[in-house]
């Protein structure tokens, strides 16, 4: 039996908005999907999700008809489903491990988990088990998928938790990065923001833990027992070519908070954006492919500039997919040596290089190389950066006791997520480097326990 | 919410707000500013921090009306809100470093140009309350446009006013001023600049001329303010460094000023559309 294809937006008509592409599955659908499931023992599914999702379960109750009982399933794992069922690179993770996937097509995992997210969303289902209060104050610092997830979860274990965010909106990437289109605010996001604060949680804006207080503060002067730090890793990198700074570059997360969190296409708001008609972005992730996919919705031609293959980009299969089928021009086994300003400094074009894959040695991975002599020239209004982004260097520039590592990671004991302060916890982006939303969600958990266990210390 | 306590015309087109904002007074050092953003539709706007009260939780910030966002702003009275404020960001100022008996070493001069007249005060009034020597010299177009004069006069410091007309004080441009002041042998370790990009400029060129090591605070465009976006992003030394997280203060004699002013003006065209758009949308 084939796949239930997912119904999408047609990709001509979605390129002139920014709502969301993929429509998910209905109730028939979702059960039809469903019922392909082989229930394997010892799934090679679930051993691939970076949660350990007991798949087959949930996925049998979708069959029966029973979504509150898948929720509970997924809830054991997952505290944000709506979300990572959208955003999770499914197919290297659960669905690439899944039997069919050889026959045919694996089970469409990430679009039942996002079935599911939304189902408890939209029926404001209480899915978790909630302890009595305990007294204890535990501050979050960050609002992106760690600090929600440890934030839900120590409010589930009885916790007061306050969480700060340096911005006047709370969600982290999820806000100011994922666009509408891929992960809509008001429908998924505000929701599970929303149901932290019915929680109990107390969400502080516009406070710059590092600035606005330090965590020794939050400490010993704010009382809070314990804190989290899912500070993300948000500073953009640039690639440091010629011509970089000109006028007309942009960082992909400037791009798109402007975009996203500042509403500029909306000419009623006050941020400026100038796009241009021919637009190039660099890189080929999912932040390259949002980027991309929100110029395209701005009016522009977009090229996708990446230096190895399309087989190597680590963006989503379906965002791939899905920006393809709006237009965008792959310019594979290209790279920019050098940004053309003209005479008022904004960028007339770039000077690219051709490569080619080379087997490497030592990494296993097919390195590109460039091509001597392939250099040509192409017109461009606009270039967006999108090769990458390092840890926010505030709270561990303004705290000497948390210890970072040679690539400005915090530095944590794997399984708590402990840093080298006492008291203090961290996971996410802050922790890894630019990784995933399960990971960052699964570290904001994992966390949360071991904060559990911290403050119990001697009382049990 | 952030209340508007106090409003005060300074000058025309440069408005004083006091508001209540504890957590950032308590927080904040000179050199250091704040996000401001007025309502829901508004941009993220940076404004340097002016004064504080930790006692009070109040701080001060002084803007000049230049476009869309401080055109709204003006139109806040005493008694409204601030949708968002947000800080203090940015690093102090590097004296905050030291203590004082370096400070005491050192002679400053302060050199600040229209508005850029609000940052300096918090960094004299700092360094004075540690009685510490500082000659200050104020530029504006004229004599109704120089702001704060009295109030750094009480801090206790020599106050030097230059005006294009000739309004008021010396007639010409701070450099001119300077360069008399360092040719009178006045002797400076450190001058710091605060004012429009292109006087930081002129600034800097002639301190260069006479080996005293300058200090400006750029005013780069910004949205995010916390390193996130890159939008502030400046070329000090041969090296792109981000204005919100590596300054806002600089060594001016490694600031790429020509490329600094380029930056600022890079939504120029955009920014009068939209001003016309919003001023279309509040005359019906
Ligand atoms: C454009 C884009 C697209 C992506 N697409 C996908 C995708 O499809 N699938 C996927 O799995 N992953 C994707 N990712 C990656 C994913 O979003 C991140 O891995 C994840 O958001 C990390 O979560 P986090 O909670 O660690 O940090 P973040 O989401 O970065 O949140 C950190 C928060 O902390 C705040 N903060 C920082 N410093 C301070 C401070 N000093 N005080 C207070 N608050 C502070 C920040 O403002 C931010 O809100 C994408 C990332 C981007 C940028
Ligand atoms: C760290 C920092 C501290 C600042 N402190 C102060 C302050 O204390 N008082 C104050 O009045 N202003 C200050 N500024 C400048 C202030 O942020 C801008 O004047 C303001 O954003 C303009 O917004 P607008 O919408 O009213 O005008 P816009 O419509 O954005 O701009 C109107 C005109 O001003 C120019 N402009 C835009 N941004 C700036 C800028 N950053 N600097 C200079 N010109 C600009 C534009 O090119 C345009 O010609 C500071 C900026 C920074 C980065
Ligand atoms: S591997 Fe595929 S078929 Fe087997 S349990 Fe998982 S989802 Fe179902
Ligand atoms: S304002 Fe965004 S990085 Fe400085």
């Amino acid at each position: 039996m084939q796949r239930v294809p997912v119904r999408e937006l047609n990709a001509m008509e979605r390129i002139k908005n920014f709502d969301e592409v993929c429509l998910g599955y209905s109730v028939e659908e979702a059960i039809k999907e469903a019922s392909r499931c082989l229930n394997c023992k010892n799934a090679n599914c679930v051993k691939r999700c970076p949660v350990g999702i007991d798949i087959p379960k949930f996925i049998d109750n979708i069959k029966k008809g029973e979504f509150k009982e898948a929720a509970d399933v997924i809830f054991r794992y997952n505290n944000l489903p709506a979300i990572c069922g959208r955003v999770c690179p499914q197919e290297i993770q659960c669905e690439g491990g899944c039997v069919l996937k050889n026959k045919g097509q694996a089970v469409a995992i990430g679009k039942l988990e996002r079935f599911i997210g939304d189902y408890v969303l939209e029926n404001n289902l209480d899915v978790v088990e909630r302890r009595p209060t305990n007294g204890k104050k535990v501050a979050v610092v960050g609002s992106g998928p760690a600090g929600l997830s440890c934030a839900s979860t120590l409010a589930n274990l009885g916790y007061q938790v306050t969480v700060f965010e340096a911005l006047h909106e709370a969600g982290g990437v999820l806000v100011y990065g994922i666009p509408e289109f891929r992960l809509p605010k008001d429908k998924i996001v505000k929701r599970e923001i929303e149901n932290l604060i019915k929680l109990g949680v107390q969400i502080k804006t516009n406070v710059i833990v590092g600035r606005t207080v330090t965590i020794n503060q939050l400490m010993d002067e704010m009382g809070y027992d314990a804190i989290f730090i899912g500070t993300g890793a948000g500073l953009p990198k640039f690639m440091g070519i010629k011509g970089e700074n000109a006028n007309g570059v942009f960082s992909a997360n400037e791009f798109l908070t402007r975009v996203n969190l500042m509403r500029a296409f909306i000419d009623e708001y006050d941020t400026p954006l100038k796009i241009g008609k021919k637009v190039a972005v660099v890189g080929g992730g999912n932040v390259a492919m949002d980027a991309a996919r929100t110029a395209v919705r701005l009016g522009a031609e977009v090229h996708i500039i990446y230096r190895r293959t399309e087989e190597e980009m680590p963006a989503r299969l379906e965002e791939v997919h899905h920006a393809k089928e709006e237009g965008i021009i792959f310019d594979v086994l290209t790279n920019p040596v050098e940004i053309l300003k003209d005479d008022k400094g904004w960028v007339k074009g770039m000077v690219l290089r051709k490569m080619e894959l080379r087997d490497a040695v030592e990494t296993g991975r097919r390195t590109p190389v460039e091509i001597e002599g392939s250099d040509y020239i192409e017109e461009f209004d606009t270039v967006i950066m999108a090769i990458g982004t390092v840890p926010n260097p505030i709270i561990t520039y303004t705290t000497s006791e948390i210890k970072i590592n040679n690539r400005k990671c915090i530095i944590v004991e794997e399984e708590t997520g402990k840093t080298t302060m006492e008291g203090v916890y961290a996971g996410g982006d802050a922790v890894t480097g630019a990784a995933t939303v399960i990971l960052a969600m699964e570290a904001g958990k994992k966390a949360a326990y071991a904060i559990d266990k911290y403050c119990h210390i001697g009382e049990r | 919410m952030y209340k508007i306590l106090k409003k005060k015309t300074l000058a025309e087109n440069i408005i004083m707000f006091e508001v209540k904002a504890p957590m950032v007074a308590k927080s904040a050092k000179p050199g250091q500013f704040v996000i401001v953003r007025i309502d829901e539709k508004g941009e993220r706007v940076p404004l340097t921090i002016c004064d504080f009260d930790k006692q009070l939780g109040t701080v001060t910030i002084v803007f000049q009306v230049v476009g869309a966002s401080t055109i709204k702003m003006s139109k806040l009275n005493e008694g409204e809100f601030l949708l968002d404020f947000a800080g203090p960001l940015g690093n102090p100022s590097e004296f905050v470093n030291l203590n004082n008996e370096e400070l005491r070493q050192k002679r400053f001069l302060f050199v600040a140009g229209g508005v850029g007249t609000a940052p300096v005060y918090p960094q004299v009034k700092y360094l004075r309350e540690k009685g510490i020597d500082c000659d200050v010299v104020i530029g504006a177009r004229n004599k109704e446009l120089v702001i704060l004069k009295d109030e750094i006069e009480k801090l206790g410091c020599r106050v030097y006013i230059c005006t294009d007309d000739g309004s008021l004080g010396f007639k010409g441009r701070v450099t001119d001023f300077m360069k008399k002041l360092f040719d009178e042998s006045n002797r400076y370790d450190d001058v710091v600049a605060i004012g429009p990009m292109i006087m930081m400029k002129f600034v800097c060129l002639l301190t260069k001329e006479y080996s005293i090591k300058t200090t400006v605070s750029l005013n780069s465009i910004m949205v995010d303010g916390t390193g996130m976006c890159g939008a502030c992003r400046v070329t000090v030394g041969g090296q792109t460094k981000f204005t919100c997280t590596d300054g806002p203060e600089f060594d001016g004699h490694l600031v790429d000023f020509d490329e600094a002013i380029n930056r600022q003006n890079m939504f120029k065209d955009e920014e009068v559309r939209r001003l016309h758009h919003s001023r279309e949308c509040s005359c019906f």
